[in-house]
């Protein structure tokens, strides 16, 4: 018979106790990466006492090499925030693959309501509309853009939580039908000259706002919120969840919507950023985002993994791109290397998962 | 109906396409009674639970909980109604903690009209963790641990205090030490004794014939999807038991159905 005789049996919420957070092993992953190439830029001979992170050109006014700074997170801000929300999918033991053609789709289709009737005095020679669909409020694309993208998600969620076929079947065919969408939406034909205040979206730093914004948003929503107790809970268990009385179905249907709206968002900022859309536009964002999650320590049979992780993933495969090209490593052996880092980043997870267990 | 009567069911009736895994059953159990189900594998038992508990739905037959005809549509729906139910799958998510278990699917919760935002009341849910913890005597070294941390009588003990936090008007533990070893066996019938002597009735579905009878006041056997015997724990004895289960003997009462 266990001994219950004395106090509460050591019941305790022992914040002491906590396990070692997962996030703290990536950003370490992160910070040895950088040393790495800054070493081989101060040490490799062919590179000229260069420093990957550090301003080397003396100017009293800067310690660190802004530009350089800033281009990693640029482009690592729109795929970004489409990671967010395939986070949130693969949370629940999901998949999203149609979130990169979604991009270019919802790109062409809000574009097309945020041109403007002239440009340097001439008609927009782009013009996909009549003059009726001319300089309309930068509401009006953003509004038809992310309600696409709502849609989308309510459809690929439906399939999956209603109809049960596997997400990963369930979105790649979204993913064809939405690269075909964005092909019909304009005949092939780019859509371009945005009204300046669409123009204003994507400018400049505006995709890093919007990544650090959402990703605060999200990730205050996962941890405080029912919604995020909900998806972690279906990840971790459906059955229970199911018994619990959570509406599995119902919720698996607004965790897709809401990575689609994400990846949607993600497209009018890539056009607005781009000052045109392309049917082309968002090819492979959908793979590196997923990147983006698995590095950042989302396991990929559900339940484990938050919004911090999939950032420190974004900066991880951000970094790994621009470190690869300051040491002037070839774009072959970038693609090489980067995939086989995304395994490494599997594997030890597994090991960690195996070992814990 | 006397409000005496916790549950009652009349032809209960569950079927799987051409499969008859449950036929006609007629239960009843009073306040404070604690009631065992047993029977072989495959007997029905399981699915006599899930019709109760509206985890599925039944073929046909009634349902009346403390006098009140009932027809879940849900787990949920039985909860809300104080029906608490132990698995025999356990329903913990692993990467949750325990307060996060106990609470899930009803969260204490503030700022509701945020809707599915809503936000979560983390310190009550984990103070009404620790009262209902201590109430059972279980011990659980750390509340924040995910389950997928915790040994088998932990789990179990959770899942069981699930049901000791709510003050549920009917509990069902579905074989509830089945993969415990010695000592967490013991607690967890000790957790049982401590719903008895608050006069919380009880369903145990359970193989062990000394803890059936250590532990509730009436036996149901249940053969082939039917319930072939009724039998007080006074009048009874494991002997006796077996030969309901295996069909060598079926009670009177249940005679006309006899194969």
């Amino acid at each position: 018979m266990a001994d219950t005789s004395h106090g509460t049996g050591g019941l305790t919420f022992d914040k002491s106790k906590r396990s070692w957070p997962n996030e703290l092993n990536i950003l370490l992953a992160l910070i040895i990466i950088i040393v790495i190439f800054e070493a081989i830029g101060q040490f490799a001979p062919y590179m000229r006492d260069q420093s990957f992170l550090f301003d080397t050109k003396d100017r009293f006014d800067s310690i660190f090499n802004e530009a350089r700074l800033q281009i990693i997170v640029l482009q690592v801000a729109i795929i970004g925030i489409i990671a967010l929300g395939v986070t949130q999918v693969i949370i629940t033991a999901g998949i999203d693959l149609s979130s990169g053609p979604l991009v270019a789709a919802t790109a062409m289709i809000a574009m097309s309501f945020a041109q403007t009737e002239l440009v340097n005095g001439q008609p927009n020679p782009k013009a996909l509309f009549g003059t009726w669909a001319m300089d309309l409020p930068v509401i009006v694309p953003v509004v038809i853009g992310l309600t696409f993208g709502a849609m989308i998600g309510a459809i690929n969620g439906t399939f999956v939580a209603y109809l049960r076929i596997p997400p990963f079947i369930a979105t790649l065919g979204m993913f064809l039908i939405c690269r075909g969408i964005a092909l019909w939406w304009s005949g092939g034909n780019p859509v371009s000259f945005p009204t300046d205040s669409y123009a204003f979206l994507g400018s400049g730093m505006m995709p890093v706002v919007w990544f650090v914004a959402l990703a605060i948003v999200f990730q205050l929503i996962m941890s405080f919120t029912v919604y995020g107790k909900h998806t972690y809970a279906i990840g971790s268990n459906e059955e229970a969840a199911r018994m619990s009385g959570i509406n599995v179905r119902r919720h698996k249907v607004m965790v897709y919507m809401i990575a689609s709206i994400l990846a949607a968002f993600a497209g009018i900022v890539l056009s607005s950023k781009a000052s045109t859309a392309q049917a082309g536009m968002g090819e492979f964002y959908e793979l590196f985002a997923i990147a983006m999650a698995v590095i950042g320590g989302i396991s990929l049979t559900g339940g484990r993994g938050s919004i911090i992780g999939t950032v420190l993933g974004a900066m991880v495969l951000g970094v790994i791109r621009s470190g690869f090209t300051y040491i002037k490593l070839d774009g072959s052996y970038q693609l090489m290397a980067m995939g086989a880092i995304i395994i490494a980043a599997v594997i030890l997870d597994q090991y960690r998962q195996r070992n814990r267990a | 109906m006397s409000e005496d009567i916790v549950l009652k069911t009349e032809d209960l009736t569950k079927h799987y396409g051409g499969v008859h895994a449950l036929e006609g059953a007629d239960f009843e159990m009073r306040k404070g009674e604690h009631v065992a189900i047993m029977g072989d594998n495959g007997a029905g038992k399981s699915t006599f639970v899930r019709q109760i508990t509206g985890v599925e739905q039944r073929t046909r037959g009634k349902v009346w909980l403390y006098g009140d005809e009932v027809q879940f549509d849900g787990p949920l729906d039985a909860r809300e109604a104080g029906i608490e139910t132990v698995f025999q799958t356990l329903a913990l998510a692993d990467d949750l903690d325990v307060p996060d278990n106990l609470f899930l699917g009803r969260e204490k919760t503030y700022a509701d009209w945020l809707g599915p935002f809503r936000l979560l009341d983390y310190k009550a849910m984990r103070q009404a963790t620790i009262d209902g913890l201590n109430r059972t005597a279980v011990k659980i070294p750390n509340i924040r641990n995910t389950i997928r941390n915790m040994s088998g009588g932990q789990r179990q003990c959770v899942a069981i205090a699930r049901t000791a936090t709510f003050h549920s008007k009917l509990t069902i533990m579905d074989e509830p030490t089945a993969a415990l070893g010695v000592q967490e066996t013991a607690q967890v019938e000790n957790i049982i004794r401590t719903l008895k002597d608050e006069g919380e009735p009880l369903i145990l579905i359970s193989h062990n014939m000394r803890q059936v009878l250590d532990l509730v006041d009436r036996i149901v056997v249940f053969r082939r999807g039917r319930i072939v015997a009724n039998l007080k724990k006074e009048e009874t004895d494991g002997q006796d038991i077996v030969a309901y289960i295996t069909g060598a003997k079926t009670g009177e009462e249940y005679m006309e159905h006899a194969l």
